[in-house]
């Protein structure tokens, strides 16, 4: 038993976190300016968070992950980080040669009070910029928040940086569709094209942390949104901003200084947010849902009912960022499933408040906490109280499912040990028959290899 | 490519002749580094001391990028597979977070009843002023366990630095234990963490030996034993930077002498086994002729299995950027073993003395690089047209994109790559890899075909 020194009696914690379920701002700010097209994010701190935040994204992504940190030395912790960042912009740009700069603060030069904009208005003054180079950036205190309110800064970032409007209204919807895997933002820009629909998705990272092997190394890869495309985003005729918590403060911005509408709607996980996320495209956009949506969607719903006995009361303990919990819990329940056990690191009241809502009767059975000390070691222990019959989340949950025995399915960030979250989308209607097939895989698989050999069915 | 105008020294290509490579230097701003930070190195050291408890003061992301990445077991407690942190936010910052600190350690020492307790000050600890030292004091006389506070803030330097730091505090418990009882023919096993069961592997061939191990520092560790490290008459050094440090300590404390060592490979790890038995041959005259037993039938068990990995990797060519550049010697012999050849050559935190032998050893033309960077170290091995890269997660993406094959060398390796049998899994691996049919379907070597 790996985690033997989990008790089981809930003891009651005032200052620790052991064993977290969220990590810091910078990863996220980083992985957003990855979906930007030749864009190279900069971690204004020491080098040490800048490699361990590109460690954890390759081990996740497979793919190479770039990044360049301004390398802070105690000199700088003393006189600021000026000099460094003064530095570190103008080595990238020549040797690097990015087309956008997006830096990002880290825990070490928030302490210190470094003031980029400052920093970097000083770095155009003086020159360092070179004509048609842009330097965007964000604040992201990891004391403050997770790695989704990194990843949520530093989308606003890139609208406050890049976001432009010609005066002329258009009919594209802009899509900000918060922390998902690149296989989810393909799906995304699918489903749009495929309703005939003009979008700009941004951060997009499809085509950047899932590159094709072509025997070449490229430090900027094809994907990312571009700042062509960011430029005429203020003229769009809306915003979509999937998930309050990751994509809310973009779209915010957008409206702000363009006067683009917005709307915030959950990740289209599952079967009814996926409803309402086509719906609303094709209510703000303007046009019909084309049958083929109706096809795609009747099929979930087969697969749902061809397998609902064996979802009907299966309990379920999950953990992960509350952009995806929400939307998958509603899913769940919507399978006849029961959510029992959820922590979230991410701290913030509306994670509670939609949980609710979409639990509905449920939700006073539920162990439910999100922020401090809403870790996995807490959920350890309420596993070890009441056993659910699945758990979802991160790679790390995989010690628990051991020492446990119970069914696992990966989902979120970070998956270290597998493939696949990718490549295969778990968005929209088709994304949904994935999850169902997973946890399917998963809960059958283990009563193949646990049942007794009377239980034993060839055919299910 | 552009090479930085600073960076420029930090690169030679090997003539034969000593040319002097700039090392030990901070990174450049700016600069697309492979290299990590102080709590880092410190944190890669402590860890598999796994009946201590591991503490990362400050904010939660140091403490959730090192939670259980590296593949350091024990054979008993399993304490450090939890990741325990203060979690700082932000009133702390403005307020201190030494009151956070102390009723962790309070409730967790209690909770756990671990040997002693490590807590790392990270970069933000460091800024705000915490006394850590204190809090840490106060907590031992109160606990009556070690709590000892590791100095590991990131911005100090680089991950070398943080195995100081390390050793630092490691220092602190040898000492400490009663050494009575120990054999005249004993040593500590340092520089060796455990990675995927290496050290049980070393720990086999001293016994055989008639070797009393009193400690390994720090693979599958334990305080108590720790503690009688004093104890030992030789100190066993394994790698460059990791602990030379508390090797130098040691001997200036307590005269233990100390030799450098290497594992790899069947040369090192054979070369290792002599040193040591030579060093014991006035007290124990029969572990000459034991040793050589031992080599001898390690030896002959390889060969032949060898022999089938040569055939297939002969005259391949092969790319190193590892950690420490000691490791790189040691990699070099055991890739000649194999047939193939080193044309590039590089680590993260070498010194100046690691990259004159490594100049020494590498053949003419071999380029030798410093702190390198992904676009440096792409450029240098599609000029060399590398069949093999050997590194670390962040290299394995890159190697994988330009077609070439790869054999993580660093602490997320799965397998044991130490020892003779050791060595047989680095052929396996490296064969796996270098002669792996997918190449022939990637781009660039198809067209290397005609
Ligand atoms: S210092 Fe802050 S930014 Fe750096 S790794 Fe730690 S938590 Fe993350
Ligand atoms: S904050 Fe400092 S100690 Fe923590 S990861 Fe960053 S450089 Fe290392």
């Amino acid at each position: 038993m790996l985690l033997r020194h989990t008790p089981k009696e809930i003891i009651k914690r005032s200052a620790l976190t052991i064993s977290p379920a969220k990590t810091c701002q910078p990863i996220g700010a980083m992985y957003a300016a990855l979906g930007v097209h030749s864009c190279l994010p900069h971690s204004h701190g020491s080098q040490g968070c800048c490699s361990y935040h590109r460690s954890a994204l390759t081990r996740h992504y497979k793919d190479p992950i770039m990044a360049g940190t301004s390398s802070f030395t105690e000199g700088s912790c003393v006189f600021g980080g000026q000099a460094n960042l003064l530095q570190g912009i103008s080595n990238i740009f020549t040797i690097y040669e990015p087309d956008i700069i997006a830096v990002h603060t880290t825990c070490l030069s928030e302490t210190i009070g470094d003031d980029v904009n400052q920093i970097v208005q000083k770095a155009k003054d003086d020159g360092k910029v070179p004509e048609g180079k842009k330097i965007i950036h964000c604040n992201t205190p990891s004391y403050v928040g997770s790695h989704v309110t990194g990843f949520s800064n530093m989308v606003a970032g890139i609208v406050k940086g890049l976001a432009a409007s010609t005066g002329i209204k258009t009919n594209t919807i802009n899509i900000i569709p918060g922390w998902v895997e690149p296989s989810d933002m393909r799906e995304i820009k699918r489903i749009a094209k495929d309703m005939g629909i003009s979008i700009v998705l941004f951060p997009d990272t499809s085509d950047v942390v899932d590159t094709p092997q072509t025997g070449k190394f490229k430090m900027y890869p094809d994907g990312g949104v571009t700042q062509k495309e960011m430029a005429i985003t203020g003229d769009s005729k809306a915003t979509l901003a999937l998930g309050s918590f990751a994509s809310e403060a973009g779209a915010k911005q957008l409206d702000i200084s363009f006067k683009v509408p917005f709307k915030v709607l959950d990740i289209p996980i599952g079967l009814s947010a996926t409803d309402r996320f086509i719906e609303s495209l094709s209510s703000v956009a303007g046009v019909k849902v084309p049958d083929s949506f109706v096809a795609e969607r009747g099929r979930l719903v087969d697969v749902i009912t061809d397998m609902s006995q064996y979802f009907y009361g299966k309990k379920v303990a999950l953990f992960g960022d509350p952009d995806q919990l929400i939307p998958l819990t509603e899913f769940l329940i919507d399978l006849n499933m029961k959510p029992v056990h959820m922590v979230s690191g991410t701290p913030g009241k509306k994670f509670m408040e939609r949980i609710e809502e979409v639990s509905g009767d449920l939700f006073k059975t539920m162990n439910v906490q999100n922020g401090a000390q809403a870790d996995m070691f807490l959920l350890h222990q309420w596993i070890k109280n009441e056993k659910p019959d699945l758990l979802i989340g991160n790679t790390y949950g995989k010690y628990i499912a051991r020492d446990e025995g119970i069914p696992f399915v990966r989902m979120g960030f970070p998956i270290l040990d597998r493939i696949g979250h990718s490549y295969f989308p778990t968005v929209g209607y088709s994304g949904g028959i994935r999850i169902l097939e997973k946890m399917l895989d998963a809960i059958l698989d283990h009563k193949d290899a646990t049942c007794s050999e009377i239980e034993m069915e060839l055919v299910l | 490519m552009d090479i930085l105008q600073s960076r420029k020294k930090q690169v030679v290509r090997s003539n034969g002749q000593g040319m002097s490579i700039v090392c030990e230097k901070r990174s450049a701003s700016g600069s697309v580094s492979q290299r990590a930070c102080v709590f880092c190195g410190s944190r890669v050291v402590l860890y598999p001391i796994a009946d201590a408890l591991h503490i990362v003061h400050g904010p939660i992301g140091c403490a959730a990028y090192t939670w259980d990445i590296r593949g350091s077991v024990s054979s008993g407690p399993e304490l450090h597979r939890l990741s325990f942190s203060t979690d700082l936010r932000e009133t702390d910052i403005i307020f201190g977070g030494e009151k956070k600190l102390e009723a962790m350690l309070d409730e967790l020492i209690d909770q756990y009843s671990p040997k002693a307790a490590f807590v790392y000050a990270t970069c933000v600890v460091g800024v705000i002023g915490d006394d850590v030292a204190a809090i840490c004091k106060k907590m031992t006389n109160k606990k009556k366990i070690p709590v000892i506070p590791v100095h590991s803030e990131g911005f100090k330097g680089t991950k070398k630095d943080g195995y100081q730091a390390a050793c630092d505090a490691i220092a602190c418990l040898v000492g400490t234990g009663s050494i009575s009882g120990i054999s005249p023919v004993s040593i500590n096993i340092m520089g060796e963490f455990n990675l995927a069961g290496e050290t049980w592997i070393i720990k086999e061939y001293f016994k055989k030996m008639g070797i009393e191990v009193i400690t390994t520092m720090t693979g599958d560790g334990r305080v108590e034993e720790l503690k009688r490290a004093h104890g030992a008459k030789l100190n066993v050094v394994q790698c460059s930077g990791s602990m030379m440090a508390i090797a130098k300590t040691m001997k200036e404390k307590y005269g233990i002498p100390f030799i450098r060592v290497s594992y790899f490979g069947i040369e090192d790890m054979a070369d290792a086994l002599y040193q040591i038995a030579d060093y014991f041959k006035e007290q124990d005259r029969g572990i000459i002729e034991r040793t050589e037993k031992l080599v001898r039938k390690e030896i002959l068990d390889l060969n032949d299995q060898l022999e089938g990995y040569r055939q297939d990797l002969a005259g391949k060519k092969a790319a190193i950027y590892v950690g420490g550049a000691f490791k790189a010697l040691s990699l070099i012999k055991a890739l000649r073993h194999l047939g193939m050849k080193t044309v590039v050559v590089g680590s993260q935190t070498g010194n100046a003395d690691d990259y004159k032998r490594l100049q020494a050893l590498a053949e003419p033309g071999t380029i030798i690089v410093d702190d390198s960077n992904p676009v440096e170290l792409a450029s240098f091995v599609l000029e060399k047209d590398v069949d093999l890269f050997i590194g670390g997660v962040k290299e394995r993406p890159i190697a994988y994109k330009l077609g070439i094959g790869f054999c993580d060398h660093n602490h997320e390796r799965k397998i044991p790559l130490a020892g003779f049998a050791g060595m047989i899994n680095f052929a396996k691996e490296v064969h796996k890899s270098v002669i792996s049919p997918v190449w022939n379907l990637v781009p660039r070597r198809y067209h290397r075909a005609d």
